[in-house]
């Protein structure tokens, strides 16, 4: 039996008036993929923020290893969001610095390593997710779209993480380049050894990912199960959002 | 005649009810202006207290805080030397046209000193450095944000203050002063040159004076400003971008508010100092 890595318990997130999380219960093991599907607008993103800490939660609790980081103090906090790293929607590469310094970033400014040896892990983590040595010394501007996230990959894995967000890995790319990042996430999931949670409203990019999925409706989570469980559901939600009906239970707020 | 009662009772209820509208929506718009307001007024005194703690723990980007140095201070160096000594130039030929009917043409000098050193020269750098360089760090931390950049340094585990606030604060409120202090020489010849190519006056007897006039209180006050202005311009820029929302739409708005407010500011501090400064 594997220990949760992340243990999220009645997670409470509001905008003014919006209620975006309503008690968000998620639990992911060591070592496990999580994708949480649900709608745009739906509070994954806030989710994902919550837990990293970029957002603080109203109430509620977020266990990393065992610890709540919400009852911590900022600086205590900061050594578990150390081992998280996150991979953008739109990559969020540095745009000023060079393809290279944006996989060293982390190496460089937080673990202080030599400017030469991290160069050479840049090149070597670039590789990993399918870049010759060619681009390190290009700006994200010249890249495609494509190639931007496989940077972005590059640049969440480089700190070798124990735990990688994705936000929409797959979102504004062709089936092909899809299935491409798909595979890379999954490899370097593994290869890490690392814990995944990853937010999409891609099923096929879902069902390649995920040990588990979960269905975030409303700012609660609506179903959890395998992807064999989901395909076997009757939960409305789940049929709805697989099928992709604009009829069922889910309102599209237009 | 009843008839014509009931007429008129309906005719103030519904002057009534429109009136009692407008004062509604007329609260409401007064009540959401200075909600907006003083929420505005908190977020940017939380922002200054954090830009300013900041600036002043470790760790310190050396080489970024080099690179603002370059942008601000260097970059800006021929927009500062055109505009001042346009000012000088101006200021003498001004001075000289009122001055001349009372026949006290070494005035010129002593007013082309004075007002270079203590007014034009620090406001006319601190406006031509805002529109310059504020614009530049509201649109380059306002891209990183909605891009999701600023996000992406926090899961970096770097602090984006410490990373963009910091360096360009420090060094507004470092280079401001140096560019004051090269204004005020640029604006001071431009006065000389003037003086003596257009007006005829005698090079040492202007030199001599400018020197005799000069008085420490006249740099002093130039820096001074010079530190505020580039805080305020740094400040503007940094904060405008990084609370800038909603895309491409929302980059331009915070650039443009970022100069504004700050050649506002600029304005109404330079007033501030001058006031606490020379009244007695």
């Amino acid at each position: 039996m594997k220990k949760n890595k992340i243990e999220i318990k009645g997670l409470h997130k509001a905008f003014g008036d919006k209620v975006v999380l309503d008690g968000v219960d998620i639990e992911i093991k060591e070592g496990e993929s999580l994708v949480v599907i649900g709608g745009s607008g739906t509070g994954k993103s806030v989710l994902i923020k919550c837990i990293q800490g970029i957002l603080t939660p109203d109430s509620g609790s977020i266990k990393i290893d065992g610890i709540d980081i919400t009852q911590l103090d900022r600086e205590e906090a900061e050594k578990s969001y150390a081992k998280m790293g996150m991979l953008f929607q739109g990559a969020a590469l540095f745009d000023s610095l060079k393809v290279w310094e944006n996989v060293a970033f982390g190496l460089i400014e937080n673990q202080k390593m030599p400017r030469k040896s991290a160069l050479r892990e840049a090149i070597r983590v670039l590789r990993q997710v399918g870049l010759g040595a060619d681009v390190a010394d290009l700006y994200p501007s010249e890249l495609s779209g494509g190639m931007q996230k496989r940077v972005g990959l590059a640049r969440a894995i480089a700190t070798k993480p124990e735990i990688i967000f994705f936000d929409e890995p797959t979102t504004g790319l062709d089936p092909i380049m899809s299935d491409v990042i798909n595979n890379l996430i999954i490899e370097s999931v593994k290869g890490l050894g690392a814990t995944a949670l990853t937010i999409t409203h891609d099923m096929a990019s879902a069902r390649k990912i995920a040990d588990k999925i979960a269905m975030l409706y409303k700012g609660k989570i609506v179903w959890q199960g395998t992807v064999k469980e989901m395909d076997k559901t009757n939960n409305p939600y789940v049929k709805q959002f697989i099928n992709g009906s604009s009829e069922g239970p889910i309102s599209v707020e237009v | 005649m009843n008839y014509i009662n009931i007429q008129t009772t309906i005719n103030i209820s519904r002057k009534e009810r429109i009136m009692m509208r407008f004062y509604k929506k007329f609260l409401r718009r007064l009540g959401k202006t200075l909600v907006t307001f003083f929420s505005r007024l908190g977020e940017l005194s939380l922002f200054v207290a954090r830009s300013v703690y900041h600036c002043m723990t470790p760790p310190f980007y050396f080489k970024l805080l080099g690179r603002q140095f370059l942008d601000i201070g260097f970059y800006s160096l021929p927009v500062v030397a055109l505009t001042t000594i346009f000012a000088g130039m101006v200021i003498a030929l001004q001075t000289y046209s009122g001055f001349s009917s009372y026949g006290a043409e070494s005035a010129v000098a002593s007013v082309v000193l004075i007002s270079v050193t203590r007014e034009l020269a620090p406001v006319f750098c601190g406006l031509m450095v805002a529109g310059r360089i504020g614009a530049a760090m509201a649109a380059e931390i306002g891209t990183m944000r909605v891009t999701e950049q600023i996000d992406a340094l926090t899961t970096l585990s770097t602090n984006p203050f410490k990373y963009l606030v910091a360096p360009r604060i420090i060094a507004g409120v470092l280079v401001l002063p140096m560019l004051v202090v090269v204004g005020d020489i640029i604006g001071i010849f431009g006065g000389y040159v003037v003086s003596i190519y257009q007006l005829d006056f005698n090079p040492a007897n202007y030199i001599n004076s400018t020197i005799n006039e000069l008085q420490s209180i006249d740099i002093i006050t130039g820096l001074i400003k010079g530190a505020v202005f580039g805080f305020i311009i740094s400040l503007m820029g940094c904060y405008n971008g990084y609370k800038s929302r909603g895309g491409a739409q929302g980059v331009g708005e915070a650039t443009t508010n970022a100069v504004v407010a700050s050649s506002i500011l600029i304005l109404i501090f330079n007033y501030i100092i001058t006031g606490m400064l020379f009244t007695k």
